[in-house]
């Protein structure tokens, strides 16, 4: 079946050699640009979504200041900016970059298939997504403005407008959440579907690269997870617009389900960012530290492990919020117990370093500091998951500062690992190292002042989304707004040293050094195509596969320490 | 230790959640330490030199692999430690209700709260009850009971000097209890958002002595107040 598809596929763009410029940009079925268009919107979103956070640090750091480029805060317009940071952050940066943009881009190219074996629907999913991005940004400029009810949206307060008083903000939220939810399982389809039925001939389960793996295992993950929040947000929508009350306890329902669902979804949610995330640091090390993948198979079991036990650990987050104390306890240690699978992923990954040849060019910086950093979240992922402690810490910067130190190095490094490491790939060009490294160290420094002051403020008592400290006494001493005024300083650093990145990338797009075929000395085939690789990717023949992904420095292979998955033994 | 020393505390079981805080930070900082430790050791050391050869290790061999099983005893067996003292202290916080020397009534609502306290009979919900906005006046060394309440969305009963955080949920009533240990005015936050004035619901806690309380409910019950 696999061949009839591929057979089929080919004989299509043979007919349409020459594709006009919609068709090759604007509405394309090659899954290369349907890739570029991921991660060029999640860029432009990971702009808005920073430019947001730089206006409510300030206003938390200096409250009532006049913002440079924005203005006054007041507290509705705080809220809506708290609000669209997390979920434009979560749901339009993380998710399009690394599940759609390297989804898209690396399964057909790493498991030599010409493309995706569902190309139009690959090509809905785009547009869907963009429709609901458009949506999301829309609702700032509606009667009311942008939902402010956190990107948890607990009802009462996101289904009813006398409370939130954004009475189209909090329809357009979760209409754009849930269209953004039907372009994932659109694109997950696609993804398991390639990855099982397209491999090219000779390449085994065991053979597949990591990051496909975890690629397919996050979209797994997701479509089981999705479904009942999916039927939430109808309900949150049909609540808000036409009077149901599924949460609404005047009238007989419950504002906690709504929790459950939620975080149903929300907790897999993390590991299927984290995934894909881990899956490019594999790919990374492993070429710049010249060794195999230490225990390839152990990799993926943990990886399905931390899948299978993230969909039993939702209520801790919910410790507090008023579902019976007897499963804080349960919750506890199905939480705790996530740290066996997820340390050994980090052992692992600190063991396959052992005995290596290690260069540390830009994306290998960036792959190392995910595992430093990532490890920091780990850690404090326990204070939280322990229930006795979490009733201090819940709602406070303490988990605010965590689960940046997971999601930073997910969303933001492992993104900048992936994108410095295909860069060469992508354009045909290479990146200017030495930039790269200024970028990394001018954005590794600040992320971590920023976040350790927020540790502090949130051992020390700091509550979130607060609009102005100055109303509380305890939380106003001098060394806490020294601390606030760390992290907003860093941050803008941080921010601006993103030019940098951007600036890399369009001069090294436009003049770069070419590229050629194979600049690591890597093993996967996405490396045996051109640079860029052509529509149909292979245009004389699939690569036949003969061995696996991690094969450096084998001892039977004297000429080079790299032996490319199609070089015939 | 490290909470008392950011955040004075100030019930009876502040000091147990404290001392979990600590537990937990060691218990996985020791961890922590020794993982970054071999990271950048072994960044150090493996460092690309010419002519050498990195290893091949496929990570099945028995020399290598009983690394990372061995790693896991002491996790599991820190998980475990953390796991036990999270669900004492968890139980004693809230699931055990020990017997109260007097009920508070807490309603919260955008943006302000109101206390119900009971009058000079010590009883809640009869005519002397003394109802206040944002001040809430208990007795130290005193057991409390809490009945929380929403009139309209989500909001949360925080006390950071007691260690005290639960949920207000509209339709429901959540019986909880604390027991303060020392004299003083400490903050109460709002810790869910609540709409645009979430960050306008401090309130204060007043711990009183016994004697100061008492004084401070004859001077304010209702009936007290009629009859002067």
């Amino acid at each position: 079946m696999a061949e009839s598809i591929r057979v089929e596929h080919a004989a299509h763009h043979d007919d349409h050699h020459e594709m006009s410029f919609t068709e090759k940009y604007v509405f394309p079925l090659d899954h290369k640009m349907i890739a570029m268009q991921y991660m060029f919107t999640g860029m432009f979103m990971a702009v808005i979504g920073g430019f947001f956070a730089y206006v409510f640090r300030m206003q938390i750091a200096f409250p009532g200041m006049d913002v440079p480029f924005f203005g006054p805060v007041t507290p509705a317009a705080y809220n809506s900016l708290v609000t669209n940071h997390g979920t434009i952050m979560i749901f339009w940066v993380a998710m399009p970059v690394l599940i759609a943009a390297f989804g898209n881009y690396l399964i057909p190219l790493m498991i030599g298939a010409d493309d995706m074996v569902f190309p139009r629907i690959n090509r809905l999913s785009y547009q869907i997504f963009l429709i609901s991005a458009v949506i999301i940004l829309a609702a700032f400029f509606v009667e009311g403005g942008a939902f402010g009810g956190a990107w948890t949206a607990y009802p009462p307060l996101s289904t009813k407008s006398q409370y939130n008083l954004t009475p189209l903000g909090s329809t357009f939220w979760i209409t754009a959440v849930a269209l953004e939810f039907v372009a994932f399982l659109l694109g997950g389809i696609n993804f398991i579907t390639t990855a099982m039925n397209s491999r090219a001939p000779g390449m085994k389960m065991w053979d597949i690269p990591m990051v496909v793996w975890m690629i397919v295992i996050a979209s797994i993950l997701f479509m089981l997870s999705v479904g009942p929040l999916l039927a939430g947000g109808i309900m949150m929508l049909l609540d808000q617009n036409l009077g149901t009350a599924f949460f609404d306890p005047n009238r007989g329902g419950d504002p906690i389900l709504w929790q459950h669902l939620f975080w149903f979804f929300g907790h897999p949610e993390v590991y299927v960012v984290l995934l894909p995330a881990v899956g490019i640091v594999a790919e990374v090390i492993t070429v710049f530290s010249r060794k195999k993948l230490f225990a390839y198979k152990t990799v993926l079991y943990t990886a399905i492990g931390t899948g299978i036990l993230s969909f039993t650990v939702w209520a801790h987050h919910q410790f507090i919020a008023g579902i019976d104390p007897r499963m804080a306890n349960v919750f506890t240690v199905t939480t705790l117990l996530i740290s066996v699978p997820i340390a050994e992923m980090l052992f692992v990954y600190i063991a396959t370093l052992y005995g290596g040849s290690i260069t540390l060019t830009t994306p290998m910086l960036w792959a190392l500091s995910f595992i430093f950093e990532f490890l920091i979240g780990g850690v404090t992922g326990i204070f939280l998951g322990a229930s006795g402690n979490d009733i201090y810490m819940h709602d406070t910067y303490f988990v605010l500062a965590h689960f940046h130190y997971t999601f930073y190095p997910i969303a933001i490094i492992g993104t900048y690992a992936g994108f410095t490491f295909w860069f060469p790939k992508m354009f045909g060009r290479m990146m200017n190292d030495k930039l790269g490294k200024i970028h990394f160290w001018l954005t590794i420094i600040p992320f971590n002042t920023i976040f350790i002051p927020l540790f502090v403020l949130g051992a020390a008592g700091h509550h979130r989304r607060i609009f102005d400290y100055r109303n509380f006494p305890e939380l106003s001493y001098p060394w806490m707004w020294e601390l606030q005024h760390l992290a907003t300083y860093s941050l803008i650093v941080m921010l601006l040293a993103q030019i940098i990145f951007f600036y890399n990338v369009i001069t090294s797009w436009v003049s770069g050094p070419i590229a050629p075929k194979n600049p690591w000395n890597s093993n996967t085939l996405e490396w045996t195509a051109t640079s860029p690789p052509p529509h149909g990717n292979w245009p004389d023949g699939l690569p036949t596969v003969y061995r696996g992904p991690y094969e450096y420095s084998h001892p039977d292979r004297k000429s080079s320490d790299f032996w490319p998955q199609d070089e015939p033994a | 230790m490290i909470l008392e020393w950011l955040l004075p505390s100030a019930s009876t079981y502040a000091s147990d959640i404290n001392r979990l805080f600590d537990v937990i930070t060691l218990l996985v900082g020791i961890p922590f330490l020794v993982a970054s430790y071999l990271l950048f050791s072994f960044i150090l050391r493996f460092k690309a030199k010419s002519g050498r050869k990195a290893l091949y290790i496929t990570g099945t061999e028995h020399q290598y692999i009983k690394w990372i099983h061995r790693a896991h005893i002491p996790i599991l067996a820190f998980d475990v430690i953390i796991v036990v003292m999270a669900v004492n202290v968890w139980f004693a916080v809230k699931q055990n209700l020990p017997e109260a020397n007097a009920t508070v009534r807490v309603i919260a609502q955008q943006w302000a709260w109101t206390f119900v306290h009971p009058g000079p009979d010590n009883v809640l919900d009869t005519a002397d009850d003394i109802t206040t906005i944002n001040e809430l006046h208990v007795a130290a060394n005193t057991l409390y009971h809490f009945k929380l309440e929403s009139l309209d969305v989500l909001h949360d009963f925080s006390i950071p000097a007691f260690r005290l955080k639960q949920d207000a949920i509209p339709g429901r009533v959540i019986t909880g209890w604390f027991e303060a240990t020392r004299t003083g005015d400490f903050l109460i936050q709002c810790a869910e958002i609540c709409g645009i004035g979430h960050a306008l619901m401090p309130a204060r806690i007043f711990v009183e002595s016994s004697e100061q309380h008492s004084a401070w409910v004859e001077a304010n019950s209702p009936i007290s107040v009629a009859a002067r």
